[in-house]
């Protein structure tokens, strides 16, 4: 252990200021990152599911429908 | 090695090779940062001249290494998707972009902080810091272009063709503290070559670098995989899957 006591720890010395805000910066950064990813993922696995689904309720052949969606661009947005 | 290449191409084939490969790379990003951040933090001894500002340097050197790996591997893929169109390759380069561009701001906000204490100034024009300055706006003008054009074909090779010269700046960064007169100090985290620090100080700096490397490894993947949903929405395999996961 380098510091004496926990209060010593969050002191660094002086320099709590810069080596915290350091610190916190990139810690907020890398969860902000992750929790991006994260949402991403499930954001578009439910509209890929909802997609889908909705396409067998009406009965559509999926392939017909790739097709189909493929020759207008694939640009189709159903949310 | 053709077979092995023509797998490469197939957004299927990665998708599921990278299922297996992730729950390792997260798991190793988040032990290897835990202990590197405790020990950087509470263990290594304080330097002699710099105090316990120097703890600083176990998020800058890792961010900046990241921020320069990131652009090399997004110029990499970028001559991968431009010589043999393979689409994976571009997927994964619009996906480090802006995991980059974040690692090169934060090398670039640690050091500013960092300089108060050391230099007397949180920023100067010297090589070092406007080489890596330039490299964000680099990442920035990447993810800008991508975002430019109508037709997605455009705006990959657009991208890719930004990544491959902007390239150049890179070995700028590297020798920038070697070539000019700089307020930045040369290298001192060298994993080949003489040390530069003491022990105590080296091996957590290691470890936060393995770990940052783990997590932009992780990160790309996972994002990667959700491109390949993205894009391939129309395919066979993608509804497949989706209409059998929960």
């Amino acid at each position: 252990m380098a510091f004496e006591s926990f209060n010593e720890f969050i002191a660094m010395g002086g320099h709590a200021p810069y080596v915290w805000a350091a610190w916190a910066a990139t810690a907020a950064l890398l969860v902000a990152i992750v929790l991006h990813a994260r949402a991403e993922r499930r954001q578009l696995l439910r509209s890929l599911q909802r997609r889908v689904r909705r396409e067998q309720r009406l009965g559509v052949d999926q392939d017909e429908a790739a097709k189909v969606s493929h020759q207008s661009g694939g640009n189709r947005h159903d949310t | 090695m053709w077979a092995f290449i023509n797998k490469l191409r197939s957004p299927k084939w990665f998708y599921a090779i990278s299922e297996r490969l992730l729950p390792w790379f997260w798991v190793a990003a988040a032990a290897l940062i835990l202990v590197g951040s405790v020990w950087g933090l509470a263990f290594a001894p304080a330097d002699y001249q710099q105090g316990n500002s120097f703890r600083i340097i176990y998020v800058h050197v890792p961010a900046a290494f990241l921020a320069q790996s990131i652009f090399v591997s997004m110029a990499v893929c970028g001559l991968v998707y431009m010589v043999w169109k393979i689409k994976v390759a571009d997927m994964v380069a619009a996906m480090m972009a802006p995991l980059g561009a974040a690692m090169t701001f934060i090398s670039l906000f640690s050091g500013a902080v960092w300089g108060v204490p050391t230099w007397g100034t949180w920023w100067m024009w010297d090589a070092r810091l406007t080489s890596m300055l330039i490299l964000f706006f680099l990442y920035l003008g990447v993810i800008a272009l991508r975002g430019a054009f109508a037709s997605r074909d455009s705006a990959s090779r657009a991208a890719s063709v930004l990544a491959m010269v902007g390239v150049i700046n890179i070995p700028i960064i590297k020798y920038s503290v070697d070539w000019w007169y700089t307020l930045h100090q040369p290298a001192t985290f060298t994993v080949t070559g003489r040390v530069g620090m003491p022990m105590e100080m080296w091996v957590p700096l290691l470890i936060m670098v393995l770990g940052f490397y783990s997590f932009f490894i992780a990160v790309t993947l996972m994002r990667t995989r959700s491109e390949i949903l993205r894009r391939e929405s129309n395919k066979r395999w993608v509804r497949d899957l989706a209409g059998g996961e929960r």
